[in-house]
């Protein structure tokens, strides 16, 4: 089947070269419809294009040696065009034979993928950071405080004085053995952020813009919504001029980067000892965008935040220690809202404890 | 609380709006109606949110003069005439023993009445709002405290032995309440009394001796004025929550006694009977300039746009805006200024003490969502917390690394607190625990990673590594230190097709002490005569890390006794971070070292060594050949496997890479350094295998 043979070329016109290049093209036609197994295909590819004695190569030696100048372009267009022809065939027969060399390498590919795991981000933490960097990009820097908090810092300087009804809001945990301590000395376990304003306040001179993530704590039985522990981002924002208005343009914003910039504020008169005047603020529901669903009780609406402007009794607290902080000169607002309750919400969380129990089946989730 | 947009359409007559609407302007106002049910004829029940500070809001004609004041309407007076009385021999004495506790008591005699089942308009009502009926000398007292906001209380007058006084409870003083309980009084509890005994505990409830029953005839009504204070201290330490007691905490206003009483009588009396004498009202006049004739406060507009900024309005809030809403809520006005005046409180909002509660009420009643959106400028940096940087690191490496972050409770059991803490006897205790288990603050992050992992065993999963940041306590009732601190543990096949072992965790721990900068690192046992050996670790299976001379971590089996108490059959790893200490150091910034143009040559050592020779002191005697082109080496494969090595021994493949920076090194070099090499772990006691 093989043919060694050179075929002599009858001359150098384009149409006897068309004609001798027409005559390998057959037989390279001919051979290639007989490939059957790996191994034809591997012979076919040999005889043809075999670097040392391929078949090609020796017709090309051949008649390109013997050819005058101007003839050479001419031939080895041919033989590119042929060339092509003959990888073309090659690759058609690779394809379609089943004992082809790669074939035999074959893997399932529908296996599934060897998973280097990432560990999984807590639905908390992950909803922490996010809150934190809206207000970062606003200018908000990161303020901390202690989860034990003496009475003073989580009740009295934030106007709940001792034996106020507001204080039966918050359920305290308080340390063993304070008795014999002045009241505003005892230590409790902090039941919101909100002593850390007071503590930065303490530090720092206005202007002040804070953001304050933090783990607080009250003796509430668990259920699906409570838990004795869980998380508040509070903020803070104090300066010359700062009005009612800037509260609530700054909430919208904030609410706007994080859920997206069709969701709309409105905010109720509420009551907060710390802030006066104070405010609930709603969110329409970025669920169905306004229009009702389970997640805002149909409502088109999400009670999402509570805030107001810094009560100048708070002022006068913190201007103990720092006396910039005169309530005729400057004027601040404060704002806070639970982590737990926005990523229950986001996430579809029906059980708070679930925050809390480390349960991979649930914490996977989040990888 | 449930309200009657009917009751309050009586008082607000001038009300046009549906009753959704006035419902929806309230909320708008803080006065939060929560639920809107229509009852056909008789208007809509609306169910209230009323915030703590509006104790004066927590009734009818409260929330009517909420409406008037945003409608601009006018508000009903109370009708509070009665039928004439008859002479009374003498007034029936009334004597305030506490003038600091009780500022106003008043007291009406009705004689000759009809204890009877109440009608009319009391008991529709009464129906409306699902409020239980008793018999009108009863009701009464409950209907004028949902209409008008203030507690009364109707004496049985024959029960009574002698005159009316207000004084503290005598020591172990007992009574016998209105619910039916015995209660031993106590001297910081104000009682109202009669000359022989205590006839209720003031402002939280009456007495079971001198209650009203159908045989009453002659009736003694008592409107008054107690302390918040005192009332909330009984309220509390009887654990006796009333709608009175509730009031009075708040503040209630000191000018309706009179009106209270006289509402009360009126609906008492529509049964039979007649007033007996005039209203004995004892006022005393300190507790007069605290409520009634509280000094008037200044309030300017300038502070109103200082405080609230722009409205939707262009003119803002006007003159005549803040007088209408002020005037409306009962505030009297005089003219201070063009657009300052000095506001007079009115009785029944205790709240109201200084300006910016005057401006609470006019951004309240204006409306919030009028005010305009801005956005204030800042000229100040933002700045990260020291830490931030390398909190997110550790956080970041261990994700990476495959560890699921958990959070735990702040809680542990006392055995569990005294177990793991890192100083002996140094937990801190909660005073008023949620359980016996949740009794401590958690001294390590441990024993809450030991529960969560043991819940998921219980759900069989395959494997689990979780890791925990929180907050670690110690101390003590004087001070409470708080710490940052790492708990890792995994069990099973928790990062893959391996079980987890030992060397999982140091990798995790190594891998952590990396991101930070450090002169020295290492890991060792822990010195055996140092008592260091915590006791929840396995003490041949645990290491601890040691950065610059400082201990920064605890890590490895759990013990088994630990595990035979938690009932875990599997391995645990667990181990401990002390963040405080790592973030003592700073990040470890990258060190860029040349890269070599020259091959480098492997050269792998096959070596039988004795179990006594640890890897570390291998690792130290290759080091001390000090050859500089040996660049690195690494443990490749360690096995104990009786066929590879004798009993005592292990197998050790050791990978050894030679490079130079200068220039490609020849065969004769590396042989040589090889057999240094070879000499070292010779040295050690290693044979090498051919």
């Amino acid at each position: 089947m093989q043919n060694d043979e050179i075929p002599p070329l009858g001359g150098w016109s384009e149409a006897e070269l068309d004609q001798a290049f027409a005559a390998v093209a057959r037989e390279v036609e001919e051979w290639a419809s007989g490939l059957r197994s790996a191994e034809d295909v591997e012979q076919f590819r040999l005889h043809w294009l075999g670097r040392k004695q391929g078949r090609l190569k020796a017709i090309s030696d051949a008649w390109l040696k013997s050819a005058p100048a101007e003839a050479k372009k001419q031939i080895g267009q041919r033989f590119n065009t042929l060339k092509a022809e003959i990888e073309r065939r090659l690759e058609l027969a690779g394809a379609g034979s089943a004992g082809n060399g790669l074939d035999a390498e074959a893997i399932d590919v529908t296996l599934p993928g060897t998973r280097r795991r990432l560990g999984a981000e807590h639905p908390l933490i992950r909803t922490w950071n996010e809150i934190v960097a809206v207000f970062q990009r606003m200018g908000y820097s990161v303020g901390v405080g202690p989860e034990v908090e003496t009475d003073y810092y989580n009740f009295e300087s934030l106007n709940f004085p001792p034996g106020h009804p507001a204080r039966d809001t918050q359920d305290t945990l308080v340390i063993a053995g304070q008795e014999r301590k002045p009241l505003r000395d005892r230590l409790l376990m902090r039941t919101h952020t909100s002593p850390v304003q007071i503590r930065t306040m303490e530090q720092q001179p206005p202007p002040v813009r804070i953001i304050i993530p933090g783990k607080v704590h009250r003796n509430d039985a668990a259920d699906a919504t409570h838990y004795p522990i869980f998380h508040q981002v509070e903020g803070l924002c104090v300066d010359t001029n700062i009005t009612f208005g800037d509260l609530k343009g700054t909430l919208d914003a904030a609410m706007k980067a994080f859920f997206g910039s069709s969701v709309k504020t409105r905010f109720f008169p509420s009551f907060f000892p710390f802030t006066e005047p104070s405010a609930d603020v709603q969110i329409s529901c970025p669920f169905c965008g306004g229009t009702g669903c389970r997640k805002c009780k149909h409502s088109g609406w999400i009670e999402l935040l509570g805030c107001g402007m810094v009560d100048p009794a708070v002022f006068g607290f913190v201007s103990q220690k720092q006396p910039l902080y005169d309530p005729s000169r400057i004027s601040g607002f404060a704002f806070g809202m639970g982590i737990d309750r926005i990523a229950m919400m986001k996430y579809g969380i029906g059980d708070i404890g679930l925050l809390y129990s480390g349960d991979l089946r649930f914490l996977e989730q989040f990888a | 609380m449930k309200i009657l947009s009917s009751w309050l359409r009586e008082y607000v007559p001038g009300i046009t709006v549906s009753d959704q609407e006035l419902a929806d302007n309230l909320t708008l106002r803080g006065i939060a109606v929560e639920g809107v049910f229509d009852l056909g004829a008789h208007g809509s029940l609306f169910e209230m949110d009323i915030t703590t500070n509006r104790v004066d809001a927590m009734n009818h004609y409260g929330i009517a003069r909420e409406a008037a004041t945003i409608y601009g309407l006018a508000l009903k007076p109370l009708d509070a005439s009665l039928p004439a009385a008859k002479k009374a021999a003498r007034a029936l004495p009334v004597a305030i023993e506490e003038p600091k506790l009780c500022g106003r008591f008043t007291a009406r005699v009705l004689r000759d009445v009809k204890i009877a089942p109440s009608s009319g308009i009391v008991a529709e009502r009464f129906r409306l709002l699902e409020q239980k009926l008793i018999y009108n000398a009863v009701d009464a007292s409950n209907y004028v405290l949902l209409g008008m906001g203030q507690p009364t209380h109707a004496f049985d007058l024959d029960k009574l032995e002698g005159g009316i006084i207000v004084r503290r409870a005598r020591k172990g003083e007992k009574l016998r309440t209105l619910d039916g309980v015995e209660r031993t009084l106590d001297p910081d509890d104000l009682v109202v009394a009669d000359e022989r005994k205590a006839l209720g505990i003031a402002g939280v409830m009456g007495g079971w001796d001198t209650m009203i029953t159908l045989e009453t005839k002659n009736i003694l009504v008592e409107a008054a004025w107690f302390d918040p204070g005192v009332v909330r201290r009984s309220s509390k330490r009887h654990l006796l929550h009333t709608d009175a007691s509730h009031r009075f905490e708040r503040g209630a206003d000191f000018n309706a006694p009179p009106v209270a009483s006289a509402l009360v009588s009126r609906i008492i009396l529509e049964a039979g009977g007649q007033p007996e004498g005039e209203l004995v009202d004892v006022v005393i006049p300190e507790a007069v300039a605290r409520t009634a004739k509280r000094a008037s406060i200044r309030f300017s507009l300038r502070e109103v746009r200082r405080m609230l900024g722009e409205t939707e309005d262009a003119e803002g809030i006007t003159a005549a805006m803040a007088d209408g809403i002020l005037t409306g809520l009962g505030c009297g006005l005089e003219h201070a200024g063009p657009e300052s005046w000095s506001v007079m409180l009115p009785s029944w909002r205790l709240d109201l003490e200084r300006e910016i509660d005057l401006i609470e009420e006019i951004a309240r009643v204006y409306g919030y969502n009028r005010f305009q959106n801005t956005l204030p400028a800042f000229a100040g940096t933002v700045v990260e917390l020291p830490w931030a940087e390398k909190e997110a690191a550790v956080r970041r490496t261990m994700l990476a690394l495959g560890w699921n972050e958990a959070i735990a409770t702040s809680f542990c059991g006392a055995e569990d607190a005294a177990r793991f803490a890192r100083e002996p006897g140094s937990a801190v205790q909660i005073g008023n625990p949620l359980s016996e288990e949740a009794g401590m603050l958690r001294p390590s992050l441990l024993p809450g990673m030991l529960d969560m992992l043991a819940l998921n065993i219980s759900r069989n999963v395959e494997g689990a590594a979780l890791f925990e940041m929180g907050t670690v306590f110690s101390g003590g009732a004087d001070r409470v230190d708080e710490r940052p601190s790492l708990g890792m543990g995994a069990t099973g096949h928790a990062f893959g097709k391996q079980e987890t072992d030992f060397y999982e965790l140091k990798g995790t721990v190594e891998e952590l002490l990396h991101k930070f900068a450090a002169r020295s690192v290492y890991i060792d046992h822990f010195p055996a005569a140092s008592g260091l050996m915590p006791a929840w670790l396995h003490p041949g299976r645990s290491a601890r890390a040691v950065l610059d001379g400082a201990t920064v971590a605890w890590f490895g089996h759990l013990h088994p006794a630990e595990a035979e108490r938690r009932k875990l059959k599997q391995a645990i790893w667990i181990g401990e971070v002390w963040l405080d200490r790592l973030y003592k150091q700073e990040l470890r910034q990258p060190a860029i070292e040349d890269l070599s143009r020259f091959q480098p040559v492997r050269r792998d050592f096959s070596v039988i060594l004795p179990d006594s020779t640890a890897y570390a002191k291998l690792a130290g005697a290759i080091e001390g050949l000090a050859i500089p082109e040996l660049r690195s080496f690494e443990a490749k494969e360690v096995l104990r496997d009786g066929k590879l090595a004798p009993p005592g021994h292990y197998s050790l493949l050791l990978g050894v890479v030679f490079q130079s920076h200068e220039r490609t090194l020849r065969e004769e070099e590396v042989q040589g350094w090889s057999q240094q090499v070879i000499s070292a772990l010779e040295a050690l006691g290693g044979k090498l295998r051919s």
